[in-house]
């Protein structure tokens, strides 16, 4: 398996600004712990059924509560809000 | 009033008895932090006026005999564990100014039983490490030997309970969060099986592998507050129902013995096989079991537990809460917050995370690490059909030097290379104090580990007493 991970794809991936005296550091820090997981493959894994995974548990879509119970609690943590919403930057923009 | 020996039982029965009044108790313990923890620094924040308020309603309770077991007991509460109007940063500058919007169901609990708040302890980031060092606030303090880590996560809380400034505490355990800096500062800590206590309100790091617990003096104050929070939540889709559980009483212990072959110090080895030899004449019989997936556990974990925190750590963008730098563009807000928010141990489990689960790798990493998680689970399903449980140490060394693990993930990862197993099959386990070893003139406590079937904790409760008996 390659070592040769592309840092700056990742941190775009993961919307992460990463400077780049850190990105020197990670370029060799990522891939020496993933030399170290990678010691995972020796473990033979054909029979285990998937089954026993972990997986997703989600509660019924049903009975919400009040509406605008937790509306104000909820808004006050905002770093910005207008009319009872959270404000956000322009997500589409018109040009380019 | 000798807050070094005291524990929650005993507080309990001085506190019914009129000998002292909640409200004294927690002065005395505010003032234990006034004096110390400019040293220590297991707090991040003290809430002194509120700790005294809620110790007179505690004291109101008890008046009219309504006392609950933690009725006026003055605790500490992991940075990462919502308490309502209350700041929780998890440590991080993301979150330096986050105040709660609601209550972690731990909390309603506590409160209900009227606990006393003392203040939120210090702990790594997002509890991404075992010193304490990756904190946005400065490092925490072993109270043993103040030149070295309190372990981690949980430092804070760990050095709060060890340096008398609270008199049990509440962590959280990912892969080792509450047992090993328990380990490392000579008190209990108890990991309860996955999904016995409710997560709702906790910051999470990894879902599939969190859980709240206590960190205490004795095992009978572990047992004391697991009792007070555990239960089924509605609010906590993988919070497990409540059923009775019978413990019988375990009589044959699994030691893993090829799993200890590398990597520990041979007095921290010396001592774990001396505290079995003292169980052996307490009337258990101990069991040599093949485990042979169980040292595959860390590299397992280090898959798993970064997927699922580059999952949960995606919340924090600047838009809903927490920390947000302007910038020209939605994209640059995400990229500018998240970039000067996060603390580097957080940035490089999120960019790890980031690469696991990304596509081409995920098979080959994120699904067999998964694969490899449900042999772990089998292996213990299987030991314990032979054994009433199994014991290991919590960590392969003593508390070591702050500094020295900083400049080396891997080395610091190696910490928990006992503890993540639990983790990853979901099971309990309790770290009990047995004993110490001498580094530099200064006895240093380690830790036994106990770890029993899901839902089994009685069965550590009943051999980590056991382990107290045998250290006399």
């Amino acid at each position: 398996m390659t070592h040769k991970v592309d840092i700056v794809a990742l941190a775009k991936l993961a919307r992460l600004d990463v400077s780049a005296e850190e990105m020197t550091r990670l370029e060799k820090e990522i891939p020496d712990i993933l030399g170290f997981v990678e010691t995972i493959q020796k473990v033979a894994t054909t029979d285990i059924a998937n089954d026993t995974a972990p997986r997703n548990v989600m509660r019924e879509d049903a009975n919400p509560h009040e509406s605008g119970k937790y509306t104000e609690d909820l808004l006050a943590a905002a770093p910005a809000q207008k009319n009872n919403q959270v404000v956000v930057k322009q997500v589409l923009s018109r040009t380019k | 009033m000798d807050l070094t020996s005291l524990t929650v039982a005993k507080a309990r029965k001085s506190l019914d008895a009129k000998e002292y009044s909640a409200f004294d108790l927690t002065n005395a313990y505010l003032e234990n932090i006034a004096a110390k923890d400019g040293e220590i620094h297991a707090y991040l924040e003290v809430w002194a006026d509120s700790a005294r308020e809620e110790a007179k309603k505690a004291d109101e309770m008890i008046a009219a005999g309504k006392s609950q077991p933690l009725t006026g007991i003055p605790i500490a509460m992991k940075d990462n564990i919502l308490i309502k109007g209350r700041i929780a940063s998890a440590a991080s500058k993301i979150l330096e100014n986050y105040c709660a919007s609601y209550d972690a169901t731990v909390t309603e609990k506590l409160r209900a039983q009227g606990a006393v708040f003392l203040g939120r302890t210090n702990m790594d980031e997002f509890a991404h490490g075992s010193s304490t060092e990756n904190s946005a606030y400065g490092p925490t303090k072993n109270p043993r030997d103040t030149s070295r880590v309190p372990g981690g996560s949980s430092g804070g809380s760990a050095a709060a309970v060890a340096g008398g400034l609270a008199l049990a505490a509440l962590g959280s355990d990912t892969g080792g969060s509450i047992r090993q800096p328990a380990a490392h500062c000579g008190i209990v800590g108890l990991k309860p099986t996955y999904g016995a206590v409710s997560r709702f309100g906790l910051i999470a790091m990894g879902s599939s592998l969190d859980q709240i617990g206590p960190l205490t003096k004795t095992v009978e104050d572990a047992h004391i507050f697991f009792d007070a929070i555990q239960g089924h939540d509605a609010h906590d889709s993988t919070s497990l129902p409540d059923a009775p559980h019978e413990t019988k009483k375990p009589k044959i212990l699994g030691v893993p013995r090829a799993f200890l072959a590398s990597g520990m110090d041979p007095d921290v080895l010396q001592l774990f096989d001396a505290t079995l030899e003292k169980l052996k004449t307490a009337g258990y019989e101990i069991r040599d079991v093949e485990m042979p997936t169980l040292p595959y556990g860390l590299a397992v974990y280090y898959v798993i537990m970064p997927a699922e925190v580059s999952t949960n750590l995606a919340r924090f963008d600047g838009i809903r809460y927490g920390l947000s730098v302007p910038a020209e563009t939605i994209g640059d807000v995400y990229t500018k917050t998240r970039g000067q928010g996060f603390g580097p141990e957080a940035r490089r489990r999120i960019l790890l995370g980031t690469f696991v689960l990304s596509s081409g790798y995920a098979d080959a990493y994120y699904r067999k690490a998964r694969a490899v998680r449900a042999r772990i689970r089998d292996e213990f399903a299987k030991t314990f059909a032979s054994v009433d449980a199994v014991v290991l140490p919590t960590t392969p060394a003593p508390a070591f030097k702050l500094g020295e693990k900083t400049a080396d993930p891997l080395a610091m990862y190696a910490e928990d290379i006992f503890s993540v197993p639990v983790n990853l099959a979901g099971v309990p386990a309790i770290s009990v104090p047995s004993g110490t070893v001498v580094r530099e003139g200064k006895e240093l406590p380690v830790g036994f580990q106990i770890i029993a079937p899901h839902g089994d904790e009685g069965t550590l409760f009943t051999i980590g007493a056991a382990v107290e008996n045998s250290r006399g």
